[in-house]
């Protein structure tokens, strides 16, 4: 029996109990933790009213999400049928617009003091107009009607979507029960524990073999050739993103199992972020000592994963939370604008200009290093001395990635798609950054006629979340380990043009050894058709290129060096092969 | 405008026809290849059976390319050549008319002579289909044989052992490729492969493959008997001429082509493996079946085609690049085989014996050739050196220059030793 087979069976018996936590956890809500939760007595009041059948039983996270949505839900129609317009109400405004048309006089008189300001700040434009028939004029009603409740009632006396999903995850956390949040410990050994045990020894196992390029069967084995395996992983990831970003009222209990480090890390209960942070640390450490195994005779590769082992632990991980443990702000030293796409946002400006000495030391630090570092390392290393030395991002593609990177597309057409897509990232990036800080020194929401919120919030959502992490890492198993970084990431556009125009860093092509074998294509994570370059003699200059240097490593010839020198003359073909 | 026909899509063929299009996009340029439609890079065949790539990988360009070149490819078999007729017949019949003819025929596996090669199991490794026999050959195999101590043998070596099959080779000489490397190298890479769990019989040689349809065991010249279900014929290769064996192109075991790579047939050309010159720079063979020269003689053909003034075939500096298991290597300009350490070179191996470096030198100490086994020296380099002659104590003195190990690895010092 080959030891393979215990770790194999220690990773599928870890990961499986962790998979099972969720299902022997369960919720049993009370009065006192909607009292916790919800400052507001109105509020509290009214969402206890709707939620005391549940109160003392036991309740699955998906159907507690369910009950808690409806009854918020139903809290918000009392609300807007108390607080809105009513019918009839409606019928006589609508009545008096047929006639001689609204006015502020006619509001007084007709409705309370509230509601008549609020429709006079709403409706104003209505005054004065006078309609055809009655139907217009209640559709006109009705539509405001409908947006007084969606931006000034519910926001203020009910349940608008932020509030409802904050409210889902507290309550969902705060009523946890189960054997995983009262033992936590124990759970973490039986989940994380056997995963990483079983994972180190796989790792392990490769020093059997003689150090050396080592991806024998890679493009037969079912996980790292698009099989079945593959695709197991890839939906797994791509669930978990979407539950993280989305609904994280459903992993209450995978959250509370990361409680014990959390509690002595920061001092508070874990939250979604943190669970994810330690994962994500977790995934970086195991599978960056595989990689420091797997690539121990290459001394390029062993430092450098040190390297973003190190940041990912230290900078990412450990240290923002030290810094609230000393009531300083959270912040990530090594995250830089415009990949950290909310350091300009009004709330976090706010909290560093909040925060002292430090705090003033923080903003200077993040833009320094975005206006000057960027391009002053990047004009003597190239952009690895980021993407692949100090990222999490890159540091998470070079470790758990790593197995996946044979999966980039190489195409000329893949290349053409990476260009459209990761510029267009960039100045989505900056357009959305200018209007944040328009908004912040001018008082103004409205620039340029666009709602700076919508623009930062569609940018969160739909770049931040669903590129970065739900396609960036999900689809490590089918496209490859550097998705976001590749076709997303607008700090790697940025730093590859730098790269690409002014830079000392290459990838040098040794005369005319190349037997275009294909390796380097095959094995370069950012999709670079490599050979292309060395079988014609001439140097890798590439704005993507984020100097990993596996295809030096894997290079049968010795052909490729990554290197820094004088910048001139950089592209030329080297004489050897015409 | 020209008609020009290749036959042969292997790297000196398709340089050839890559370099015209570059010179003219005036002619006519036609690819004529039985093993595939698109150019691979044959050198890549041992990582696909490996599991290292998927064959798509080892095509250097996407298909659309040659679109773009206008450089028709056709898969086909060129059953004959008529000369005077300048036309081409091809294995289905139809027929192929020409203007300008390259062949770029390439080489083939060099037979083995005893009785048993018709055995199925007993294959030797050259082309895309010897790799697809060797995928049908192999799933089962516990024990493997390989006769021949060159580079395709063991490349055949690795690939086998990849698979957990048994691995023994069989080498005439009593030394690893020591008609090629000076004995401490030899030992040196011999050492490497047999680290690497591979049994390696010197000086001996197969008499007879034996099995029931199937091979079961080889017989040695020492009268023992190896069991093993698969046996990989790689005793060298020889230039693949059938084809213009009863055509007016001469040939003696290659075909012979003047220093403009031209045969006896005006407008016929013969470029890479099976190309024989006539006249051979000094310190060269006539027949080098290497990459290097296949690309070197592509891009000479095509210029001597497109110019008016024809510009000899000079291949530079010798240099030519190995990997056996993990151990690379690398070798530049003259080391005789025959070398021996303190008498024409300096040879250096560091304590393990996992690393060496020669440098050779004539009676004036100028540099000659070096050959480096697992570590990378910069080409650009090691030409210039050679070229120039600089003396043994420059080059030592300067190895830094040459090195071309990865960022972090040490650097190699010689100015103390």
């Amino acid at each position: 029996m080959h030891k393979q087979y215990i770790y194999i069976t220690l990773i599928i018996t870890g990961f499986a109990v962790f998979l099972a936590v969720p299902f022997i956890s369960y919720h049993r809500l009370s009065s006192e933790h909607i009292r916790q939760t919800i400052e507001d007595p109105d509020r509290q009041e009214l969402l206890t009213e709707e939620l005391t059948s549940l109160f003392d039983k036991p309740i699955g996270s998906w159907q507690l999400a369910g009950e808690l949505g409806a009854a918020m839900t139903r809290v918000n129609l009392r609300v807007a049928q108390s607080n809105g317009l009513h019918d009839d109400e409606i019928e006589a405004l609508a009545g008096i617009m047929t006639t001689s048309g609204l006015s502020k006089t006619y509001l007084d008189s007709l409705l309370d003091k509230d509601k008549a300001a609020l429709v006079d700040s709403y409706g104003n434009w209505l005054y004065g107009k006078v309609y055809d028939n009655v139907d217009e004029a209640r559709q006109q009603l009705e539509a405001l009607n409908h947006n007084l409740i969606q931006y000034e009632i519910l926001p203020k006396q009910g349940f608008d979507r932020y509030r409802q999903k904050a409210i889902k995850y507290s309550l969902a956390r705060a009523s946890l029960q189960g054997p995983a949040s009262s033992n936590p410990l124990l759970w973490d050994l039986l989940s994380f524990g056997l995963v990483i045990l079983g994972a180190l020894g796989l790792s392990l196992q490769m020093l059997q073999e003689p150090p050396g390029i080592k991806n024998n069967g890679i493009f037969r084995h079912p996980a790292t050739s698009r099989k079945w395996l593959g695709i197991i992983i890839g939906t797994f990831l791509i669930t978990f993103y979407i539950i993280l970003y989305f609904y994280p009222e459903l992993m209450t209990a995978w959250i509370s199992l990361a409680d014990p480090l959390s509690k002595a890390l920061s001092g508070n209960q874990a939250g979604p972020f943190f669970l994810y942070g330690f994962l994500y640390t977790l995934s970086v450490l195991v599978m960056g000592v595989r990689m420091l195994i797997k690539y121990r005779f290459n001394r390029y590769q062993v430092v450098r994963t040190l390297s973003v082992m190190f940041f990912q632990t230290a900078f990412a991980f450990i240290i923002p939370e030290i810094l609230v443990r000393l009531n300083q702000p959270y912040f990530d030293f090594k995250n830089i604008w415009p990949l950290d796409y909310d350091f300009f946002f009004d709330f976090e400006i706010n909290k560093l200009l909040a925060s002292g000495r430090l705090g003033i030391f923080m903003l200077g630090w993040g833009i320094m290093l975005s206006f000057i570092g960027v391009p002053l390392f990047t004009y003597f290393y190239g952009k690895r001395w980021y993407c692949s030395w100090v990222c999490g991002c890159g540091g998470l593609a070079e470790t758990l990635g790593d197995p996946f990177r044979q999966l980039s597309d190489k195409s000329t057409r893949a290349w053409k798609i990476e260009q459209g897509l990761i510029y267009s990232v960039l100045a989505f990036a900056v357009v959305m950054t200018i209007g944040v800080l328009y908004t912040y020194f001018t008082g103004q929401a409205m620039w340029l006629g666009i709602n700076t919120y919508t623009l930062r919030e569609i940018y969160g959502a739909l770049i931040g979340a669903v590129f970065a992490g739900v396609v960036g890492t999900g689809f490590y198993p089918l496209m490859g380990n550097r998705i976001w970084c590749r076709f997303g990431c607008p700090l790697a556009a940025y730093m590859g043009i730098i790269q690409r125009f002014k830079s000392r860093f290459r990838i040098t092509t040794n005369g005319g050894q190349c037997i275009s074998c294909g390796n380097c294509s095959t094995y370069c994570e950012m999709g670079i058709d490599v050979r292309a370059y060395a079988q014609k003699g001439e140097n890798i200059v590439r704005a993507s290129c984020v100097g990993c240097g596996i295809c030096a490593a894997v290079c049968p010839r010795g052909v490729l060096k990554l290197e820094n020198a004088d910048p001139h003359n950089r592209s030329q073909p080297n004489g050897f092969i015409k | 405008m020209s008609n020009i026909v290749i036959i042969g899509n292997g790297i000196a063929g398709i340089t050839a026809a890559r370099h015209i299009r570059q010179y003219s996009r005036e002619h006519r340029i036609t690819v004529i290849s039985a093993e595939s439609k698109y150019f691979f890079s044959r050198t890549a065949l041992m990582y696909v059976y490996m599991g290292h790539m998927k064959f798509t990988h080892t095509q250097p360009y996407e298909n659309h390319y040659w679109r773009q070149q206008d450089i028709n490819l056709i898969q086909a078999r060129v059953s004959g050549i008529d000369t005077a007729g300048k036309q081409l017949t091809l294995a289905n019949g139809s027929s192929l008319p020409y203007d300008t003819l390259i062949l770029a025929l390439g080489s083939k596996p060099r037979p083995l002579p005893v009785a048993g090669t018709d055995l199925a199991g007993v294959q030797s490794l050259y082309s895309k289909q010897d790799l697809e026999l060797m995928e049908a050959n192999t799933p089962g195999v516990r024990q493997a044989v390989v006769t021949g101590g060159g580079l395709i043998g063991v490349e055949m070596a690795e690939m086998l052992h990849s698979r957990g099959i048994e691995v023994s080779m069989v080498v005439r000489e009593d030394g690893f490729w020591n008609i090629v490397l000076p004995k401490e190298e030899s030992d040196l890479v011999g050492r490497h492969i047999e680290s690497r769990g591979v049994k390696l019989l010197l000086s001996k040689n197969i008499t007879a493959i034996r099995g029931q349809g199937r091979v079961q065991e080889v017989a040695l010249d020492d009268g023992s008997t190896l069991p093993c279900q698969f046996v990989g014929i790689t005793i060298g290769v020889i230039p693949n001429i059938d084809l213009v064996k009863d055509s007016p192109i001469e040939v003696n075991r290659g075909i012979l082509v003047d220093e403009y790579l031209q045969t006896n047939i005006p407008g016929i050309y013969a470029i890479g493996d099976c190309a024989e010159l006539r006249q051979p720079p000094a310190g060269r063979r006539a027949i080098e079946p290497v990459w290097y020269t296949g690309r070197l003689m592509g891009e000479a053909a095509a210029y001597n085609i497109c110019h008016d003034q024809p510009q000899p075939y000079d291949p530079g500096i010798w240099f030519n690049s190995a990997k056996f298991f993990d151990l690379e290597y690398q070798t530049y300009g003259l080391v005789p085989a025959s070398a021996r350490t303190g008498a024409d070179s300096f040879y250096w191996q560091d304590d393990k014996g996992e690393r060496a470096l020669r440098l050779a030198y004539n009676d004036q100490q100028q540099l000659t050739g070096i050959n480096s086994l697992g570590i990378r020296l910069r080409h650009e380099v090691a030409d210039r050196w050679i070229r120039e002659g600089v003396s043994l104590e420059y080059a030592l003195a300067h190895f830094n220059e040459l090195q071309f190990d990865p960022e972090f690895y040490p650097l190699l010092n010689f100015t103390t030793a």
